[in-house]
């Protein structure tokens, strides 16, 4: 049965706010991780599709595929469209507001596959193989009768109901095999408990019911966006998946939902971004607050506050959903990996890491969270003082980078960049009013000596650019963000020059972009997020129709339904590392909203 | 019942209770905040909320103390031994009950199966308290087992 790993492009994702599941577009379920982003897997196919474990749904032989999620929502349809009929399956993980969950009882986690044939009749294979614990384990799966199929994880409770009778396989799992003629449905609900007793949820009429609440709650926070104009579906399709990767008890985003998706092909850059990011926070806090997203932005610094409070001064680079440290890294040596890329690593090493250009990310997420109208308690402002402090003691030292870098660190352009940032906002936080009592000439002073730094030292007059780091002659994507964060203009002769290398030079096909030289040199794809930095750059120096052309090339790189990995292959376009990637999606909406901005600016000039 | 030794003693012992919980978050052991996550109750102002909920956890550990004076009195022993071992069942039942059930009570907490909704914002204590760290569990016990000896050691049975 263990059929070959679809490519990375051909997964979708779907979740509840607190879990998430990829989705071939062969039916099959192949990554599933629940009660939480960071637990064990329970199908995990997509790492290795010999053990991983896998619940397919779909036609037997060849035929036509087209996938969409329905409008503004995360409830994804296939469609089969076969010789003999027509099917849609409608994948989804039920959700809904908190007050709908106190009338009745709602699982913790369920996930629930609705098969429906549209025309003629098809024949469907259903197989279901779940294998706990990253594969390690091949359960037993009780027959419950009316109750379902059982399956005890630990202490927790997996449940499959189901509208037919499954037989168990011989070797491992659950299958059936039948005919759907034109008109006929069938559910199956999938349910995860933690506690007991669990919650056996009916189908039948309470599934459409579900599917009806899951639509409206999804519908209903797309239509909260404030974003209307160009490319409106790839921005609220990337919203819809930053809300997918968010944990809504803690108000933490993790980075990706998946592990070990290769940044290269038979490669060994396999990591695991199930955790938060701090590098992420002020393009989180950016794009969620321009899109209007304001519960969801306040809930993340909530989180950012609450989460680096055990380590200040100090930040670390990544924590998990609960601001914990991720587990060490280690490696699952009985999986292939996707691809045989190998091998599958889950906790991250990133934790050991120093990057500096953290302290200026939670300092400008603040600075933008706040605006004009917030006040900062005084907690908040101890810590932002902290990190000021932290920043002054600390930015001539090396450190790994917003890459992460595992070789020799360096003095990064853009860890000083964002060390700078750090300085700067916190004094137009104090000349706001905003922070009292820092002692803001001698942040004045380090501010400045950092701006030399960066305008002598990582400046090369031999390549015509800001460099990577100070002494270095290689060119980096990072630097565009110079202009972003105001630290020059992106219409300057030097950011201008610096543009034009990193294109010469990082840029393999029109819309996509290298990090940096060392990716480039070790076959890595292009990152997708550094095409939207490019969008972003431009629509600075208002280039506005050289950025909206690089912004539908990059788009054109997403799968079918809208989602981006890490990379790209330049190559061939298939996406390489873990998917869908937060961070490239934050890209996609920090692009638009600069390209709505530079709008906005010109049509005000022009009236 | 010695009321004045209740009184001495049991406002002594919440201070140090108080400022061991206190001075275990200053020092990065735990995120755990009494007297935020008591006056969140009330109100949603980091600044309002760490006062008000100063107050009602000094007034949670004065009648408190007076639970652990009642058990005193009825065996009429007062001993560091028998607080710490009050102060120890304490602190278990904060960290696997009270802890535990504070999303369902408290209106500005989430629980974990919230979601996909943002409506509340403050995390769930979690298991033992441990989504506030680690040693969470640690502080709450020795916390707890100190203000326990300090009432067995100097309240006076009558």
């Amino acid at each position: 049965m263990a059929a070959a790993a679809s490519k990375i492009q051909d997964y979708a994702i779907i979740g509840d706010g607190r879990s998430a599941a990829l989705i071939s577009k062969h039916g099959s379920l192949d990554w599933l991780c629940w009660p939480r982003f960071d637990s064990a897997s329970i199908f995990g196919a997509i790492i290795d599709p010999r053990i991983g474990g896998r619940w397919s749904i779909h036609p037997v032989g060849d035929s036509q595929i087209n996938r969409r999620y329905v409008d503004n929502t995360n409830v994804l349809e296939t469609t089969f469209s076969h010789s003999s009929g027509t099917i849609v399956l409608t994948d989804f993980m039920a959700v809904t507001s908190e007050k709908e969950k106190t009338r009745q009882l709602w699982p913790e986690h369920e996930l629930i596959r609705l098969i429906k044939c549209k025309a003629g009749e098809v024949r469907v294979v259903v197989e279901f193989d779940p294998r706990p614990d990253y594969g390690r384990t091949t359960p037993f799966i009780m027959d419950a009768g009316k109750l379902g199929w059982r399956v005890n994880i630990g202490k927790n409770l997996l449940n499959l109901r189901s509208e037919i009778k499954l037989g168990a396989n011989t070797n491992a799992g659950l299958s059936a095999s039948l005919t759907l003629k034109v008109g006929e449905a069938l559910a199956f609900s999938l349910t995860f408990s933690g506690e007991s007793p669990a919650v056996l949820t009916p189908l039948g009429d309470a599934v459409a019911e579900k599917l009806n609440l899951t639509t409206d709650w999804w519908r209903s926070w797309a239509a909260k966006s404030n974003y209307h104009g160009p490319y409106e579906r790839s921005v609220i399709r990337s919203a819809l998946v930053l809300k997918l990767l968010s944990y809504a008890p803690s108000g933490a985003i993790i980075a990706a939902p998946t592990t070990s998706l290769p940044e290269r092909i038979a490669g060994d850059l396999n990591w695991d971004y199930r955790f938060a990011w701090l590098r992420d926070a002020s393009f989180t806090v950016h794009a969620l607050f321009g899109l209007g997203y304001k519960d969801d932005s306040e809930a993340f610094v909530d989180w950012l506050l609450h989460a680096t409070r055990l380590t200040r001064p100090q930040l670390r680079v990544v924590y998990d959903v609960f601001g914990e440290c991720p587990p060490r890294e280690c490696e699952l040596m009985q999986l292939r990996g996707y691809a045989s890329s190998c091998p599958v690593r889950i906790g991250n090493a990133a934790i050991e890491q120093l990057q500096l250009d953290l302290y200026g990310e939670v300092v400008e997420a603040v600075s933008h969270f706040i605006g004009d109208d917030k006040r900062l308690d005084r907690d908040v402002q101890k810590m932002l003082q902290q990190c000021a402090e932290y920043v002054c003691e600390h930015w001539q030292e090396a450190d790994n980078g917003i890459w992460e870098e595992r070789d020799e660190r360096r003095h990064y352009t853009h860890s000083l960049l964002m060390c700078w940032v750090a300085l700067d906002r916190i004094l137009k936080m104090h000349a706001r009013g905003k922070v009292s009592g820092i002692p803001a000439q001698k942040y004045e002073t380090e501010r400045q000596r950092i701006r030399e730094e960066i305008e002598t030292r990582a400046w090369s007059t031999k390549l015509a650019a800001y460099v990577q780091a100070i002494g270095s002659e290689d060119l980096d994507a990072s630097v565009l963000l110079l202009a972003r964060h105001g630290f020059e203009e992106a219409f300057s002769q030097r950011m201008q020059q610096t543009h034009a290398s990193i294109r010469n030079r990082l840029a393999p096909r029109r819309g996509l972009l290298h990090r940096n030289q060392q990716s480039k040199d070790r076959h890595e794809g292009a990152f997708a997020l550094c095409s939207f930095w490019e969008v972003d750059f431009l629509a600075r120096c208002g280039n506005r129709s050289e950025a909206h052309e690089i912004f539908r090339a990059a788009l054109a790189y997403a799968n079918d339904v809208g989602l981006f990995a890490e990379e790209i292959d330049p190559k061939n376009g298939d996406a390489l590392g873990n998917f869908p990637q937060g961070f490239t999606h934050l890209g996609v909406i920090n692009a638009a909203l600069a390209l709505r901005e530079s709008e906005s600016v010109t049509d005000s000039s022009g009236s | 019942m010695n009321w004045s030794s209740w009184l001495l003693w049991g406002f002594v012992s919440t201070v140090v209770l108080t400022s061991i919980l206190a001075g275990s978050q200053g020092f990065g052991m735990t995120r755990m905040n009494i007297p935020y996550l008591l006056g969140t109750i009330f109100t949603p102002s980091r600044d309002k909320a760490k006062f008000i909920g100063f107050f009602l956890h000094f007034i949670n550990g004065w009648i408190f103390s007076l639970i652990y004076v009642a058990a005193f009195q009825a065996l009429q022993v007062a001993t560091w031994w028998f607080g710490a071992t009050i102060g120890f069942v304490h602190g278990v039942f904060v960290l696997t009950m009270a802890l535990p059930v504070l999303p369902a009570l408290h209106p500005r907490m989430a629980n974990e199966q919230y979601g996909p909704t943002v409506v509340r914002q403050l995390e769930p204590p979690g298991f033992l308290g441990l989504h506030y760290g680690i040693r969470t569990p640690l502080t709450v016990l020795v916390a707890h087992v100190i203000f326990g000896i300090i009432l067995g050691t100097f309240y006076v049975v009558k």
